[in-house]
């Protein structure tokens, strides 16, 4: 259930933070007997980091073999992929392609192929640059050679939050939006937290809390990492630009700095980016004049053909980079607390595992974690990728239920039929940046010309108090 | 499931639902909009202006819009709105999506009649931060004429077209005053000043030289970074609405799908004098074309394409009425089968040359007669009191003109067809200039 209300709670398990990981270790405790609470401080999950990534699922070839990072990757590269299909998360089996353009990258890539198997995968393979064009023949002029990973994929990040959400909640965990944990207090077995809509109190508490990790920490009386925000901007060009790539194309890391990727989305567009700047605000996902020039600069050399497309969107999103190397994970058992900081752009990937990760933890302090053998199918959510069949498409869905053939956003094909599923679904949007997320409505390259008004007439049809902003 | 008609439209605009009546009273004509009513454009804005050019009167787009549609009912088109065409089936075939289902039809031709769009803020590239509030002419109006909401109170209008104008005018309609217009170029487009009232378009101030450089607000709007692009200065800019109009995009993607040549100025696909495609058998109009004239230039594209399409048809020996007899028979292969080679002769591409951005038509074919209203649309991104049209092919001119009326950047410049009426369909690309 979602509670919104002002009433205290009262849980086994505390998850602070409704992105990716949060909503990944909810699910997962809500697997055992156990009361679980999801805490987010806005009013939808998945609405910070999470929904502003490049959206690959890693075969984590690149990570610093032996790291928590590393075996965590590769275990959820696996939990995901197979989670995807019954959950129906859309997902694209794309496979990536580094591309070196100077000496020093070539030179690279062989020590890249050295490091996926040290990582533990073995399907590198190096090309040369025939078969660099021949893979890609959209790419710009100079390329030296290149390096294959068959498995990289491409899946919809905001499916996946939501699917954990809604499974969780399935399983009968509490989801409270809009509670901002402010501090943090500790009595006899329970901890307490106060949040600007109420107490909730657990005996154990998790963070997840990405961007605020650091922050929750020090509530438990830890100095032990900053969070650094890292704002990577992307450009998304139009669909009639998704011919121009077939894997996801990957820089090699050099002296010349971090270089940009191409990948095709799993809504059928292209996109450019990100860049890499440490800032200091935590909230600050504009973007800036500086990133996006940089980007065409950069999507020019790269890919020619690309900047003659259009742009559909542009973004930024912050990742929660901190001063070590690694995940930032740790159990406390005298306090009951778990934190799990320092999530990456790899959290994605690695949500599951983390989430299990987490589950291990808490067995080795002691917690009984006893499976539930009552527990609900897992449901599959709508699809929104563009490999798979929309309602639009589908004869016998429009044939059985007229609102699917009735098309509302027309860039995207979004129909009435979608965005009333999703105003009714277990985890609602509460604004159009919530639908979109959920259905694609007004993500299309007219953002919003034509449609605007009436996608936004039916959110607030749904709902009188629901908040509208985009 | 398959259906079948002689002809079918992609978009009840004005240009659309024109050539859709003209072809009506000859041959079986089937026109789709996705929206839940035809008209177009037209039925957003409220102003009038409308009509002047194809039905000799004066009316405001939602009159014209409905007139429009009730010539195309008279005339026996089968209009069906909602109906979101997807893609392509074959050449002359198109996938429909719409409550009905889903369903294939086929036909003989096709005119293409999507129209344009402005360039929605990611397209334009403007940084910042991404709160409510920035709106495009298309939205504006739709949510102040269709949905009856305020935008706001303090108005940023980016551009200083015909159209910003007309967004100006919806503001204050709505009580949201326009702080600032701004324009990239050296003057603004004056040319507006003469068709609306002046008082309140001349109590607007307007920026030239100035652009639009930062959004600033994380939930809502509140204000806007402004460069002086000359002086390189920069200041804010407070308001809580930023509408960002013109910089026209047609709505390609049909087209592309077909694999049409497409012209690279206007970025739709490229047509001849007679409106024909790249493919036999489709054709386009309108603001597709020509991104953007009035609705009654697109009006009158839609009577230039019929006569177009009629000798098509009784090229491939296909009798008037022929196929109205047939209904919507479900056999599809038979009519793809059937087509006799009809291969389009190859023509000469006309090329704008800067500043001139494009023209449309593009291309002169061998017999080729006078485009619609024996005009040539052009697009100048500079200003000219007399603009001094030149045409060359391979080297000789072909064409001079000088034309008594102003080219202006943001409106189109039609320029008489005897600038290219000399040019050889046969003796390659032809270079038309602005001195």
């Amino acid at each position: 259930m979602i509670s919104d209300n002002h009433l205290d709670t009262s849980v086994d398990i505390a998850v602070i933070g409704g992105g990716l990981v949060g909503c990944a270790v909810a699910r997962e405790l809500a697997g055992y007997q156990l009361s679980v609470a999801l805490i987010e401080a806005r009013a939808d999950i998945g609405d910070v980091t999470s929904k502003a990534n490049t959206a690959i699922l890693h075969t984590g070839f690149d990570a610093t073999p032996e790291s928590l990072e590393s075996k965590l990757v590769r275990r959820g590269y696996e939990l995901l992929g197979d989670y995807s299909i019954r959950a129906g998360i859309p997902i694209e089996r794309t496979g990536a392609l580094l591309v070196a353009w100077t000496d020093e990258e070539l030179a690279t890539l062989g020590k890249l192929a050295a490091k996926a198997v040290a990582n533990g995968y073995e399907l590198c393979e190096l090309v040369d640059a025939d078969e660099v064009y021949r893979r890609e023949p959209h790419l710009g002029l100079g390329a030296l050679g290149g390096l294959t990973v068959p498995d990289e994929s491409i899946i919809c990040s905001w499916t996946t939050a939501l699917a954990y959400a809604t499974e969780a909640l399935d399983r009968g965990a509490t989801l409270l939006l809009n509670h901002r944990v402010d501090s943090v207090e500790r009595t006899g077995n329970a901890t307490v937290l106060r949040t600007n809509s109420g107490d909730v109190r657990a005996t154990w508490v998790i963070n997840c809390a990405g961007h605020g990790a650091d922050i929750i920490d020090r509530h438990f009386g830890f100095e032990r990492f900053t969070v650094v925000p890292r704002r990577g901007e992307l450009i998304v060009f139009d669909k009639l630009a998704r011919s121009l790539v077939s894997s996801i194309v990957l820089p090699v890391p050099s002296s010349r700095g971090k270089g940009v990727l191409i990948s095709p989305t799993i809504y059928g567009n292209v996109m450019l980016g990100p860049t890499a700047d440490n800032i200091e605000d935590r909230t600050a996902t504009g973007t800036t004049e500086a990133g996006l020039a940089s980007l065409l600069d950069k999507g020019r050399a790269l890919m020619p053909d690309l900047l003659d497309e259009e742009v559909t969107a542009v973004y930024a999103g912050l990742r929660a980079a901190t001063e070590h190397d690694d995940y930032v994970t740790a159990i406390d058992a005298a306090q009951r607390y778990v934190l799990v900081g320092g999530i990456r752009s790899t959290g994605l990937t690695a949500s599951m595992a983390l989430a299990e990760y987490v589950a291990e933890l808490l067995r080795g302090a002691g917690l009984q974690l006893i499976q539930r053998d009552d527990l609900p199918p897992t449901r599959r959510m709508p699809n929104v990728g563009e490999a798979f069949i929309r309602p639009y498409a589908d004869s016998d869905r429009i044939a059985a239920d007229a609102e699917y053939g009735k098309v509302v956003c027309f860039c995207e094909r979004v129909t009435r039929g979608e965005i009333r599923d999703a105003l009714e679904s277990p985890i609602p949007p509460t604004d159009l940046d919530g639908l979109r997320r959920r259905t694609r409505a007004l993500m299309g390259r007219c953002q919003g010309f034509y449609c605007g008004a009436e996608v936004e007439k039916l959110l607030r049809g749904a709902s009188a108090d629901i908040e509208v902003s985009s | 499931m398959t259906n079948r008609s002689t002809i079918l439209v992609v978009g009840a605009g004005p240009a659309g639902l024109t050539a859709a009546t003209e072809l009506a009273r000859t041959h079986q004509v089937v026109l789709f909009d996705r929206e839940s009513a035809a008209g177009g454009i037209p039925r957003h804005s409220a102003h009038t202006g409308y009509g002047i050019r194809d039905l000799h009167r004066v009316m405001t787009g939602p009159n014209y819009a409905r007139r429009l549609v009730e010539r195309a009912r008279e005339a026996g088109v089968d209009i069906r709105t909602e109906s979101t065409v997807t893609g392509w089936a074959g050449d002359h075939s198109l996938v429909v999506t719409s409550p009905h289902g889903r369903v294939q039809w086929d036909a003989d031709a096709v005119i293409l009649a999507t129209g344009a769009r402005e360039r929605p803020r990611s397209a334009r590239l403007i940084a910042g931060d991404r709160p409510a509030g920035v709106l495009t002419t298309g939205q504006l109006q739709n949510m102040v004429h269709l949905h009856h909401r305020t935008p706001g109170k303090r108005a940023v209008v980016v551009g200083s077209e015909l159209v910003s104008w007309s967004a100006v005018l919806t503001l204050r309609e709505a009580g949201c005053d326009t702080v600032l217009m701004t324009t990239e170029r050296s003057r603004p487009e004056s040319y507006a000043l003469f068709h609306h009232p002046a008082r309140v378009l001349l109590s607007t101030p307007v920026s030239t030289a100035t652009r639009v450089v930062r959004v600033i607000g994380r939930d809502a709007l509140e204000a806007v970074e402004v460069e002086d692009v000359r002086a390189g200065s920069r200041r804010i800019v407070e308001c809580d609405v930023l509408v960002l109009t013109a910089d026209w995009i047609p709505d390609y993607e049909l087209t592309a799908l077909a694999g049409l040549d497409r012209d690279r100025g206007t970025r739709g696909p490229r047509v001849d004098m007679s409106l024909r495609t790249s493919r036999a058998g489709v054709f386009a109009v309108g603001n597709l074309i020509h991104p953007v004239d009035t609705a009654d230039v697109c009006a009158l594209d839609g009577r230039q394409v019929a006569g177009a399409v009629r000798s098509y048809l009784r090229d491939l020996g296909m009798g008037e009425h022929s196929s109205a007899a047939e209904g919507s028979a479900s056999d599809s292969s038979a009519a793809e089968g059937s087509l006799p080679d009809s291969s389009l002769p190859d023509g000469a591409v006309i090329q704008a040359v800067a500043p001139l951005r494009w023209i449309a038509p593009s291309l002169i074919r061998a017999g080729d007669h006078a485009p619609a209203r024996r005009r040539l649309l052009l697009w100048s991104d500079e200003f000219r009191l007399s603009p001094r049209l030149v045409a060359t092919q391979d080297g000789r001119e072909v064409g001079r003109l000088t034309i008594p009326w102003p080219a202006v950047p943001g409106r189109v410049l039609r320029a008489p067809w005897a600038l290219l009426e000399r040019a050889n369909p046969a003796a390659g690309e032809v270079r038309v200039t602005l001195g």
